[in-house]
């Protein structure tokens, strides 16, 4: 009989700031990503893509292809032996296109061959024969012809509600790009019986899952997707791009087939963020209460459905911002374009309209003479409070307030403008020190957390018990984030076991986790693993009479009732599906509890400005989060930080130009992304109320980051210059010339 | 058609392989697929990004801007190279405590340049770092750990 001395604390378990399991292999250059599969006998894959933003493909002929020595295949629209079209929620998007190509870089057709090298010259050796259609490139036209993938309509409240004091701005936000630096990329190997095991880039395997069924019409049974190493993904992987093409081409050769996409056909290969137009009109009484708030927000979802239907809602639903105002009408619009199709990108439509409202209140503060942090004070929503937009009340903490009183109570931290190296530009010949301007700017957000309006939203995974200690099986996708940290903390604190690790398993294995966007894992497979963690420790403990469960085994009292060793080998396992509480769709005026959960974050930036160059060097940016519960501080600090960069790089350089449909810079010579010289310091308070649903009362806080600091970017820039600058990103020509010239 | 190709010799950490390289692939094609080191990444392709930094001849370079056939006869050491014994080099290390790796695809690369950097200079400034780090790309991360990370690699060198 063993005797206890004493019940250890668990080591690793929430709060702590556990260094990541994949770190090592990652450190190492070891960890496996999808560009790094290679399995004996496999071919290369490439795609033939549309030089055209809009045509009618008169004809195709793969011969000149199929006779190059190597060439296993050359499939076109003809070949698909289903339906052949995908999309997340609505299946609009041909496979490869037949008779039309909507958008530029369209896949036509896709080959294999033998290399590499081979595979891409016989897709550059593709004879398509296009007849070009006039594309159309702009949202606005769009709009007016009703190309559309969705209309939204918010009323709230008096619409006959005047205030004392009105502000009006035009609004526009560029075309930004996830630019994650693994491009897309992955394996399909035929299993020999008509079924396919896929390993490819991911956010969500089981829809990838779904639209390669569907599209192919195979059996559910036939393809089973698994999560691979990704090299991150901010919304770019949501959508399937190579999934089924590899599918394809593995079940017409017989052999397993890779495909990996060079940067330029990343940029085209997945979808954007929504650029956007917006109108707004604030009116506020004397003492700066927002009375009213009118909006019409465009936003160009390019030329298949994605996710715009989704982006849109968030943009309306969130027009107002963390802010209480009883009367509101915001009308929005989805285009159909042959733009690029754009869909989900960390912030997911709140991004957009964050720009356009923090501009509104900075101008209302000013029409009011008022400081800008005060009249966002006044204005501040709060727990039990209805969502301005939607009428929605929030149940769960909403600390809005406090990240303004955080935000205010941090210190500036800059040196004089121009000491140092930090001159805008670099420390080349660009301005002196005495021409530098500084300039300090706000701007708070809200973003919901989890799917909404009704979208049966859930995660399941498995806690079982093996010689090395707990595992969570699970299909959700480790994106960089460090999901397969967290869950490990929950499972070792909830079960009060110190050895716990994530590991990925397939479609076939376990259910859906959903996907990872919309900030939701840590509250969704976290949830999922809390609660399985938790029925499993109260299973084994009531199947022993006992009191404990830990790293040794089941304790009653000071005896071992059963060692872990036994455990095991009984299989003790729980498996969990876990919702967060039920949304609803709008209705006619859009108004009804569409999410389940909210997170706010507050920004305050610092720039330098040259005003001769027009060039921005961002200083500094503090930031207090809403994170509910810290489960990991040190991740979370992490993803405040690259957030913030992201955010940045929308504010000053982030743009895909488009010319008549067409990318203009689809390299990172020409994409600009923040470097280390552009990097901004960066403190941040996290702020810790208690009450979400989320494990342990966490919040998600992927997307945060991103959303308010490009206005308080844009805001420290406008103090700093005193330019209206309604876009973004910023550019050069926006603060060095007049506004006629740089029109 | 088939490929060109021409007998190159590299010493890739510290191991030489004789090769049939195809004349137009770089060096780091040939790393990664005759010679499986897939450690160092693919990015950008075009000296922008810096994930696929290795050492040639003790000096970091961007291994998809040099061809196979230049590297011929040079000492070649990959992120594979740096560890040694199977533990983690100091920089490893520091990035690892400081939680500066993420998604991890610049990190092969972001490694390289930094073990470069602190080589060549062993007690550099915030802005010597910065200016050493500035053609690695990092697109999760923001910077801030991966400075913090370097500074930490830096003391613990001058112990």
């Amino acid at each position: 009989m063993t005797t206890r001395t004493g019940r250890r604390s668990v080591q690793g378990g929430i709060g702590e700031s556990t260094i990541r399991p994949d770190g090592v292999p990652k450190l190492r250059g070891e960890f496996m990503y999808a560009q790094d599969m290679h399995v004996e006998g496999m071919l290369w894959g490439a795609t033939t893509r549309s030089p055209h933003p809009h045509a009618r493909i008169v004809s195709i002929d793969v011969g000149p292809a199929l006779a190059i020595g190597g060439v296993h295949a050359v499939l076109t629209h003809d070949d698909i032996p289903g339906p052949g079209l995908f999309g997340l929620e609505h299946p609009d998007q041909p496979v490869l296109a037949g008779d039309v190509v909507r958008y530029w870089g369209e896949p036509v057709a896709i080959v294999a061959a033998e290399d590499e090298d081979t595979a891409r010259r016989a897709a550059e050796a593709v004879v398509v024969e296009y007849e070009e259609l006039e594309p159309l490139v702009d949202a606005e036209e769009a709009d007016a012809r009703d190309e559309v993938f969705r209309r939204m309509k918010i009323r709230r409240g008096d619409q006959e509600a005047r205030g004392s004091v009105v502000v009006e701005g035009y609004y526009e936000v560029g075309m930004q790009d996830q630019a994650p630096l693994g491009t897309e990329a992955g394996l399909a190997v035929p299993d020999g019986n008509g079924g396919v095991d896929l390993y490819a880039t991911s956010q969500f395997v089981h829809v990838d899952q779904q639209q390669v069924v569907e599209a192919l019409g195979l059996r559910p049974e036939q393809v089973r997707a698994h999560p691979v190493g990704i090299g991150g993904a901010f919304g770019a992987r949501e959508d399937v791009n190579l999934h089924i093409h590899l599918c394809l081409l593995a079940l017409y050769t017989g052999r397993p087939v890779k495909m990996v996409y060079h940067r330029g056909e990343s940029f085209t290969g997945h979808v954007h963020r929504h650029p956007a137009r917006m109108w707004y009109r604030h009116e506020a009484d004397e003492n700066g209460r927002l009375v009213r708030v009118e909006a019409k927000i465009l936003v160009d979802g390019g030329a298949y459905a994605s996710t715009t239907a989704a982006v849109l809602a968030n943009a309306c639903y969130f027009a107002v911002g963390p802010y209480k105002c009883d009367s509101v009408a915001v009308d929005g619009v989805g285009a159909r374009t042959n733009n690029p199709p754009c869909g989900a990108m960390r912030g997911f439509g709140a991004v957009q309209v964050c720009f356009a409202y923090e501009s509104q209140m900075d101008r209302l503060a000013s029409a009011l003479g008022m400081d800008p942090l005060e009249l966002r004070r006044r204005n501040a929503l709060a727990t039990g409070d209805r969502l301005a937009t939607t009428g929605q009340v929030i149940d769960t903490p909403l600390p809005v307030v406090e990240v303004i009183d955080s935000l205010a109570a941090m210190p500036l931290l800059v040196d004089e403008p121009g000491s140092g190296g930090d001159l805008p530009g670099g420390s080349g010949l660009t301005t002196e020190p005495r021409h530098v301007r500084r300039g300090v700017g706000y701007a708070l957000s809200i973003k919901n957390l989890g799917f909404s309006e009704g979208f049966d939203d859930y995660a399941q995974a498995r806690v079982r018990l093996s010689p090395e200690g707990a595992i969570v099986e699970t299909a959700a996708i480790e994106v960089g984030q460090g999901l397969v940290n967290v869950l490990a903390q929950i499972a070792r604190t909830t079960l009060g076991v110190s050895r716990a690790e994530v590991r990925h398993v397939d479609t076939s294995r376990i259910d859906s986790a959903g996907s990872t966007s919309a900030s939701r894992q840590t509250q969704l497979s976290g949830g999922a693993t809390h609660e399985a963690a938790r029925r499993l420790r109260q299973r084994i403990l009531e199947h022993y009479r006992a009191d404990d469960l830990d790293d040794e085994g089941v304790w009653r009292g000071d005896t071992l009732v059963a060692a872990w060793d036994d455990l095991v080998r009984d299989g003790w396992e729980e498996t969990v599906t876990f919702r967060h509480p039920p949304t609803e769709p709008p209705d006619e005026n859009g108004q009804g509890k569409m999410h389940a959960d909210f997170a706010v974050a507050g920004h305050r930036a610092v720039v330098d400005v040259d005003p001769e160059l027009g060039l921005v060097r961002v200083l500094r940016v503090d930031t207090a989060q809403d994170v509910g519960k810290a489960l990991n501080p040190e991740s979370i600090r992490g993803q405040i930080e690259g957030g913030i960069l992201q955010g940045v790089g929308l504010a000053v350089m982030e743009e895909l130009v488009l010319d008549r449909g067409r990318i203009r810079n689809a390299t990172f010579t020409d994409y600009l992304l923040p470097t280390i010289l552009d990097a901004p310091d960066v403190e941040a308070i996290l702020i810790e109320q208690e009450g979400s649903w989320g494990p342990f009362g966490a919040k998600g806080v992927g997307e945060p980051p991103t959303i308010s600091s490009t206005p308080a970017v844009v805001a420290a820039i406008r103090d700093a210059t005193g330019k209206e600058l309604n876009r973004v990103p910023v550019r050069p020509q926006d603060i060095a010339l007049e506004e006629e010239v740089a029109r | 058609m088939s490929p060109q190709r021409r007998a190159v010799s590299l010493v890739v950490n510290g191991q030489r392989h004789a090769l049939e390289v195809v004349v137009h692939h770089t060096l780091l094609d040939v790393l990664r697929n005759d010679l499986d080191l897939t450690g160092t990444k693919e990015c950008c392709a075009e000296g922008e990004c810096g994930a696929c930094t290795v050492w040639m001849d003790g000096v970091a370079v961007n291994s998809c801007l040099v061809l196979a056939v230049e590297a011929d006869g040079r000492q070649i050491t990959t992120i594979e190279g740096l560890s040694r014994e199977g533990s983690l080099s100091p920089v490893q290390q520091a990035f690892l405590e400081e939680g500066a790796v993420q998604c991890g695809f610049c990190i092969p690369g972001m490694v390289m340049s930094a073990a470069y950097l602190l080589q060549n200079n062993p007690a550099p400034s915030e802005e010597e770092i910065r200016e050493g780090l500035s053609g690695n790309l990092c697109r999760c991360a923001g910077y801030k750990r991966i400075i913090a990370a370097v500074q930490r690699a830096a003391e613990e060198g001058r112990r």
